[in-house]
């Protein structure tokens, strides 16, 4: 039997020999379908990051630092207990609230917001970053003693859990992460199975309180960005000539794109921004439709193992985070998507693990390190 | 249990988890389906579209200003050069905040609000991403000042370009003319003569007056266009394409810088025109106005204030009299009625009048006095009446004449005509006639108003260039020639007639050959008439008792001439009355016309001083300096090319010119 099974193990593609080899990755708490997929995307991004930063071969070893290190953060993350990740979760919600509260008196500025914290001038950071990962666990975490559907009072405390962080966040002010943060909470709290009379009331309120929310709590070049949406040829050369000279790129690849480095749009510098929220503009224009539907098909299968993920996952705590996760990923990709190619306001959203930018890159990491151990939780 | 406890169900809840979850991919789903529907509309559906936008971005046309045409005096001497100059521009669209912008400007340059000012105008004339300049003639200095701080600048810009300069100065403006930046109305002129939208839109500067407007199509040149990629900022990466453009044709001049200078030299401090004609082309050696002034200023913009101090001078320098001052003859019309009363035999060699210093008209108490008091003598003939400008004798002749003889045979030398000289703005004089009179007076002609023609008074009003055009026919005997400032080379023979389209094409101007030399076919006068009347004008210079004696005597060649006193009636309304001014403003006009050598005539002459006082002592002379001159280069002007076909002539009335000069300021003079 013994040397059947030798034999059988060195036949390529047997589910066994897969087996015993995913196996072992799992072991280190490594989901390998996940791993190769994000690599794949990193690498993809890579390339299309040369282009966009002009062939400055200086920042792409910097974002492949970035991707080293995001990539250790999430194999740490990964090898924590998911009861540990989820002890942790409220803990880092409660250290991420006090620090955006802290920010908003002692924070450092630039571009007109208040983001940063900087501890004894040593390490500078945004607490935003943080509750990234600390909301979504933590409506996780307060709904999984909770019995599912939620009652109305469990829900206004998830709600509440949910909507703290990015009301904090969009006073700093930054609109596009407040979205991110708050999108993240209340997908955990969907995904948890809420009445739709509560989904339909909530809906409602959502749409009476628009005016209100425009004419107060925006700021003025949040409103700007928004109204030179709907009209982005009113204004040329101010507002609307990043979505103009945006979408120029994205048509002007067209179906198989004008060839890597040599989209002029970015290359003569008509698009801003080209190399971090703007950089698939740069990917359509020398890569065209197929490049754009290469990438499209690499997120979706991302998504897709990360559901199959959370739907096998052994508790509500673990489901919730899982899918709450996955469905942020995907807002990520519509809402930078979306506005670099003039459907959605431009608010600040990177592409993930596409656009150039450190710190955006450890987090989703390691949010993926999260999935990866509720993936491998056990072995 | 009766009552029901709520407990986790972990099956349950799984079930709930997925059924949300396939809810959510589902939604997805649509969601990137709506993405993917976006992203194919804008690179298939409106790929075209895009990429037409992305190509408009990338490569810009640049139109390339051609040179402009040199002007160079007979000998090659520039009157007319380009130089290059650098100017601040600013292109709008590039520019974050434009008050920022200008503020910060100021700052580094010396930009004061006038400056701005005159900027925000030319701002909004202009087409998108076009630069407008701010500040001109930069200095080295303030170049290298700019390209330090020019990072912080964006939409800043330094434009080089090449402005036209006039070296001579004031001494060659009433002949030259000069450019100067293109004005809205000179814009509309542009706009609605076809090709020059385009041929203009790297010209900054437009031919206004003079000679630079007359050949303004054939000065400017040909318009050329570079195909460059810029980035965002506007900023020239590369030349993908180029067509050259085609340089404007250099005129050269008959005119003699020497001739000219030494004229306006002598003319200083006077006010009144030289026009120097060579009688076999027509060629204009010289042509003096004075006062003058200098044109360089008027090529970048005039300040107001030095613009209204020459308008409004009292001595007119922006008037160009050689070509819009209208005088009255006075006896230099002389020659001319002499001819008439000789060709009409009215008058012959040996026939003469008795002078006693006064002319009567039968039925007529008036008394038509002479210029000099007591008569000349008793028997005055057609010779001696010449010498010493006998005013009874050619009161007889005219009044014997009649208007209307006067009239046919003098416009046969040009009097009351334009002269088609190469220039803007030339006037007409006046050449009355009975219908004249009728139409503008709405009165009969009278007898006596003939006489007043007889000694170029009354009526009768030329420009000093129809004079020395009507000098100059005499002197070829029956030859009237068209005045030309600019010779025929064949640049510009070529220009005219065969290569530029663009100057065929503007349909107002007819283009034909014209001869160099009109006959006077319908009237021709025998040999033997026009050798009385030029030994008449030779006795003027060179008799015993000729007007211009003084001025002829010593000369080693024999000239022809005729000296005239033309009396000037007040000041015309309106004038400030000074008493000093007036009183000199009321003297004579002096004038005198002339050829010389008689026998093979190389230069006809007409002066004008203006209230100059006598035509013998003040005008002769100048004429002197004029043949002496020309005599002593006698080897240059007849080594000179002749054009023996033709010269062009063309109908220039739709670029009419400037009126510097209103109404009172047409004549101060005019004769009793």
């Amino acid at each position: 039997m013994q040397v059947q099974s030798d034999f059988v193990r060195s036949l390529p593609g047997d589910p066994a020999a897969l087996s015993v080899q995913r196996g072992r990755w799992r072991r280190w708490h490594i989901d390998l379908q996940l791993l190769l997929l994000l690599m794949a995307l990193a690498v993809y991004g890579l390339i299309v990051l040369y282009s966009a930063s002009d062939k400055d071969l200086d920042r792409v070893v910097r974002q492949m630092v970035y991707f080293s290190v995001a990539f250790v953060s999430m194999f740490v993350v990964a090898q924590i207990q998911v009861k540990t990740i989820r002890t942790l979760a409220p803990l880092g919600y409660l250290a991420g609230i006090v620090m955006l509260i802290l920010v908003i008196f002692v924070g450092d500025g630039a571009k007109g917001a208040q983001r940063w914290l900087s501890l004894f001038g040593l390490i500078r950071f945004q607490p935003s970053e943080i509750m990234k990962m600390a909301a979504p666990l933590t409506v996780a975490w307060y709904l999984s003693d909770v019995v599912l559907p939620p009652k109305a009072r469990y829900l206004a405390v998830g709600l509440m859990i949910a909507l703290l962080p990015p009301g904090l966040i969009v006073v700093q002010p930054d609109l596009g992460t407040a979205i991110m943060i708050g999108s993240s909470g209340l997908f955990a709290l969907w995904l948890s199975g809420i009445r739709w009379r509560y989904l339909l009331g909530g809906g409602f309120v959502v749409l009476a309180s628009a005016w209100p929310v425009w004419q107060f709590l925006l700021h003025d070049y949040q409103r700007q960005r928004i109204s030179t949406l709907f009209n982005p040829e009113s204004d040329r050369l101010g507002a609307g000539w990043n979505i103009i000279q945006s979408k120029t790129a994205i048509g002007s690849g067209g179906w198989d794109g004008k060839g890597w480095l040599n989209g002029t749009q970015s290359h003569l510098d008509f698009l801003p921004e080209s190399h971090t929220d703007f950089i698939i503009a740069v990917l359509a224009e020398e890569f065209g439709l197929i490049g754009v539907l290469l990438l499209l098909l690499i997120y979706l299968l991302i998504i897709l193992r990360c559901a199959q993920i959370s739907s096998l996952a052994k508790d509500t705590f673990s489901r919730l985070a899982a899918g709450s996760i996955t469905l942020t990923f995907f807002v990520y990709v519509l809402v930078n998507m979306g506005m670099v190619s003039g459907m959605l306001p431009v608010v600040g959203v990177p592409l993930p693990l596409v656009s150039y930018g450190g710190t955006a890159l450890v987090t989703m990491l390691a949010s993926f390190g999260v999935l990866m151990a509720i993936s491998t939780e056990g072995e | 249990m009766q009552k029901h406890v709520a407990i986790k169900d972990g099956y349950s809840e799984q079930q709930l988890y997925r059924q949300r979850l396939y809810l959510s991919l589902g939604i997805v789903v649509v969601l990137l389906s709506v993405l993917i529907y976006r992203y194919a509309d804008l690179q298939l559906v409106q790929y075209d579209t895009f990429v037409t936008q992305s190509e408009r971005n990338r490569v810009h046309v640049q139109p390339v200003a051609p040179k402009r045409g040199l002007i160079f005096d007979r000998k090659g001497r520039l009157l007319a050069d380009n130089r290059p100059s650098y100017s601040l521009v600013i292109v709008k669209e590039r520019v974050d905040n434009l008050d920022d912008t200008l503020t910060d400007l100021q700052q580094l340059f010396d930009i004061d609000k006038n400056n701005i000012e005159k900027f925000k105008r030319r701002l909004r004339r202009r087409s998108p991403y076009q630069s407008v300049p701010l500040k001109f003639r930069l200095s080295e200095d303030e170049i290298s000042r700019f390209a330090v701080n020019r990072y912080r600048l964006p939409g800043v810009e330094i434009k080089a370009q090449l402005v036209r300069h006039y070296p001579e100065g004031a001494a060659f403006t009433h002949i030259v003319g000069y450019v100067g930046r293109i004005s809205s109305s000179d814009q509309e002129r542009l706009d609605s003569a076809e090709g020059n939208q385009t041929n203009y839109a790297a010209t900054d500067h437009i031919g206004k007056i003079g000679l630079e407007r007359y050949y303004e199509t054939i000065l400017h040149g040909v318009v050329g266009s570079q195909h460059v990629e810029t980035n965002a900022h506007g900023r020239v990466l590369r030349v993908l394409q180029q067509v050259d453009p085609e340089p404007g044709i250099d005129i050269t001049l008959y005119a003699d810088v020497e001739l000219q200078k030494t004229i306006s030299k002598i003319m200083a401090g006077r006010r009144g025109s030289v026009v120097a004609l060579d009688p076999r082309t027509g060629g204009i050696l010289a042509m003096v106005s004075t006062p003058s002034y200098d044109p360089n200023p008027f090529v970048t913009g005039i300040g107001s204030h030095d613009y209204s101090k020459l308008r409004d001078s009292i001595n007119l320098p922006l008037f160009n009299r050689s070509l819009q001052g209208q005088y009255p003859p006075g006896s230099t019309i002389k020659p001319i009625m002499g001819l008439a009363g000789l060709h009409y035999r009215i008058v012959s060699r040996s026939s003469s009048v008795a002078d006693p210093g006064w002319y009567q008209l039968a039925n007529d108490e008036r008394f038509y006095r002479d210029w000099k008091r007591g008569g000349h003598a008793p028997f005055m003939n057609l010779h001696s009446s010449m010498a010493q400008s006998c005013d009874v004798y050619f009161y007889d002749l005219a009044y014997k004449l009649g208007v209307d003889r006067i009239f046919e045979f003098s416009s046969e030398f040009g009097l009351g005509q334009l002269t088609g000289i190469d220039s803007t703005s030339e006037r007409r004089g006046l050449l009355p006639s009975r219908e004249w009179k009728r139409k503008q007076k709405r009165e009969p002609w009278f007898p006596g108003e003939t006489l007043n023609i007889g000694i170029g008074q009354g009526y009768m009003l030329v420009t000093p260039l129809q004079l020395a055009v009507a000098t100059a026919t005499i002197a070829n005997r029956g030859e009237r020639p068209v005045p030309r400032l600019a010779m025929p080379t064949k640049g510009l023979r070529d220009a005219l007639f065969e290569k530029n389209s663009l100057f065929q094409s503007e349909s107002s101007k007819t283009l034909q050959n014209m001869p160099a030399l009109t006959p006077l076919n319908d009237l021709p006068v025998v040999d033997n008439h026009w050798s009385q009347i030029i030994a008449g004008m030779e006795a003027v210079m060179h008799g015993a008792r000729g007007t211009a004696r003084a001025a002829g005597a010593g000369a080693k060649y024999r000239i022809a001439g005729k000296t005239g006193t033309a009396q000037v009636i007040g000041i015309a309304q309106g004038e400030k009355y000074d008493k000093e001014a007036i009183i000199e403003r009321q003297r004579d006009h002096a004038l005198f016309i002339g050829f010389a050598p008689i026998d093979n005539p190389l230069v006809a002459v007409a002066i004008i001083i203006e209230n100059g006082g006598s035509g013998s002592s003040v005008a002769a002379p100048i004429g002197r300096k004029i043949f002496d001159w020309v005599i002593e280069h006698e080897e240059d002007l007849k080594s000179e090319p002749i054009p023996a076909e033709s010269l062009p002539s063309f109908n220039n009335t739709d670029l009419a010119p400037i009126a510097f000069i209103n109404k009172r300021e047409l004549l101060n003079a005019s004769a009793i």
